[in-house]
């Protein structure tokens, strides 16, 4: 069901010709929306979910933001179908596990993304490569206020947007940045860095894993508060804090490579060898592997170009995807083979590592 | 290292490892695929704050008033349970609850933020013109036809600029 999403061929976090930014992988944008004088998707009845479906259906396919889109109702998805939106960012592991009446549309690129009846009625995203919080901010400011032309919004001037968790409330938006943080997680800043921005109302969660050993050393940090500051301010506070964790984590990485530049290099080169020339690659390894890989593209050891390829990779050899290009049913052992398999191709394209050009200090 | 590492849940190996800071603590969990999986700790949007919040700002104290939902039957156990309202309706009943977590969760407890101008003009006009309606009935029923008259005349100005607004939008 889900082909032409997979086999898209403009899809922003697999297909993107944009040659990506050192530090930051992605920026997201979600805002939690409901309908008024119907009951939260938890509490509402079959028959009420399938209302707000229809209602919000109508106005989604509207909008010309949404041309050429597509709609999945969740119920008609495989589970292995809705892993491979979740690993693509597209949709909540909570939508995965909804009630009947849930579903989402996708936009043609796989930028924008709503949810219908997850923890809330409405759970619109806007997703680019690289970093561009103001310019999702706009993206999804326009969606949303086309979509509040044609239903009623639940809102209280005192509590902002209502939802069905406090936490939510107020703007009911989240921002996040997918960080890739090696420099900070090999010189053992991370948990610092994690209790500093959580004074300011900030999280940070790994993303494959968590925690500072987090697979793939890549994190989301977005804000916690959504309630008694406007988007702009809070956007103007992620964005400053945003761009101390990069340069914290730029100057952690030539810290590093200054005093162990013989060790950088022998692990960024293995790793290389690995991903050429493996036959059984687990997703954990691969993650790291990857890691690395981009770490040796900011060091400029391998053409910028090739950072997107390696962004790709990070999302295609997650297990959904793998199995989904395998065919159902494949075990995990078999899963192993064909991430190795996939590897191995897509590095055996790729120039060889450049040691001379690696710079002492960015 | 974190392969050796045993599920906080069951004995599995441990493959994911959550470190969150709640009121200044670390709290580092271990988890093996499926019980992160089944927790919803794997997804970044999906594990929820509320969890955590549900178990220790929303603890009841004695003697406290129940409360429900006129709207959608909610009552203050279910919120306890799980840290999240029934409707939209739920804020102002609830408010006794809500307002002392808000207070500890967010940057301030008002918003500031975006309002959406359309929707919301057109729920207070649908609002106003139900009040002018009940109005306009009982004005009638009493023989006040000159009240009758002008609560007729302001209904219908209403009604004209809900129109124009839709024509517009």
């Amino acid at each position: 069901m889900i082909e032409s999403l997979i086999n898209s061929d403009n899809a922003e976090l697999t297909q993107s010709t944009k040659k990506g930014s050192p530090v930051v992988l992605s920026t997201r944008v979600r805002l939690a929306r409901n309908i008024v004088g119907t009951p939260f998707p938890e509490r509402a009845t079959s028959a009420q979910r399938s209302d707000v479906m229809t209602r919000c259906a109508e106005q989604i396919a509207d909008l010309t933001q949404m041309k050429h889109g597509v709609f999945y109702d969740i119920a008609e998805l495989s589970d292995l179908e809705k892993q491979v939106l979740v690993e693509r960012h597209l949709i909540s592991r909570e939508l995965c596990e909804s009630k009947s009446g849930s579903g989402v549309f996708i936009n043609k690129d796989q930028t924008c993304s709503v949810m219908i009846n997850e923890e809330d009625h409405l759970r619109i995203q806007f997703l680019k490569t690289g970093f561009s919080l103001r310019s999702v901010w706009k993206q999804i400011d326009r969606f949303d206020s086309g979509l509040e032309a044609g239903l009623d919004v639940a809102f209280s001037p005192e509590y902002g947007y209502l939802t069905a968790c406090p936490t939510n409330l107020g703007t009911a938006m989240r921002a996040s940045v997918m960080m890739h943080l090696p420099g900070l997680v090999i010189s053992e800043h991370m948990e610092k860095v994690i209790r500093a921005v959580n004074q300011l109302g900030i999280t940070v969660r790994g993303l494959f894993g968590e925690g500072s050993d987090a697979t793939g050393h890549v994190f989301q940090i977005s804000n916690q508060q959504t309630l008694g500051e406007s988007e702009e301010e809070i956007m103007s506070r992620l964005g400053s804090v945003f761009k101390t964790i990069i340069d914290h984590e730029i100057n952690a990485r030539f810290k590093y490579l200054e005093e162990n530049r013989a060790r950088m290099l022998d692990q960024i080169g293995r790793a290389f060898g690995v991903l050429q020339n493996a036959h059984v690659l687990n997703s954990h390894e691969a993650m790291n592997l990857l890691s690395l890989m981009r770490l040796a593209v900011d060091f400029e050891m391998l053409p910028e170009a090739n950072r997107s390829d390696v962004d790709r990779l990070f999302i295609e050899c997650q297990p959904g995807h793998i199995q989904y290009s395998a065919g159902e049913g494949i075990a995990p052992d078999a899963r192993d083979l064909c991430r190795a398999d996939i590897l191995r191709e897509n590095f055996a394209r790729l120039p060889s590592l450049d040691f001379d050009k690696v710079k002492d200090l960015g | 290292m974190a392969e050796n590492l045993k599920c906080s849940h069951c004995s599995n190996p441990a493959t994911v490892h959550l470190t969150q800071i709640v009121n200044n603590k670390i709290i580092k969990v271990d988890l093996c695929e499926s019980c992160a999986q089944a927790k919803g700790v794997t997804d970044p949007e999906g594990f929820s704050l509320a969890d955590l919040l549900s178990k220790t700002n929303l603890t009841p104290e004695k003697g406290e008033p129940q409360i429900t939902c006129p709207d959608c039957g909610l009552t203050s156990a279910d919120f306890r349970r799980t840290g999240r309202l029934g409707c939209a309706a739920c804020y102002q009943p609830f408010k006794p609850l809500v307002q002392p977590v808000l207070e500890d969760m967010h940057a301030g407890t008002v918003h500031k933020g975006k309002v959406p101008e359309v929707a919301f003009s057109r729920q207070n006009s649908v609002m106003e013109l139900q009040n002018l309606e009940n109005a306009l009935q009982r004005a009638i029923e009493e023989e006040a036809y000159e009240e009758a008259a002008k609560y007729r005349d302001q209904i219908h100005a209403i009604k004209q600029a809900v129109d124009a607004e839709a024509v517009e939008s």
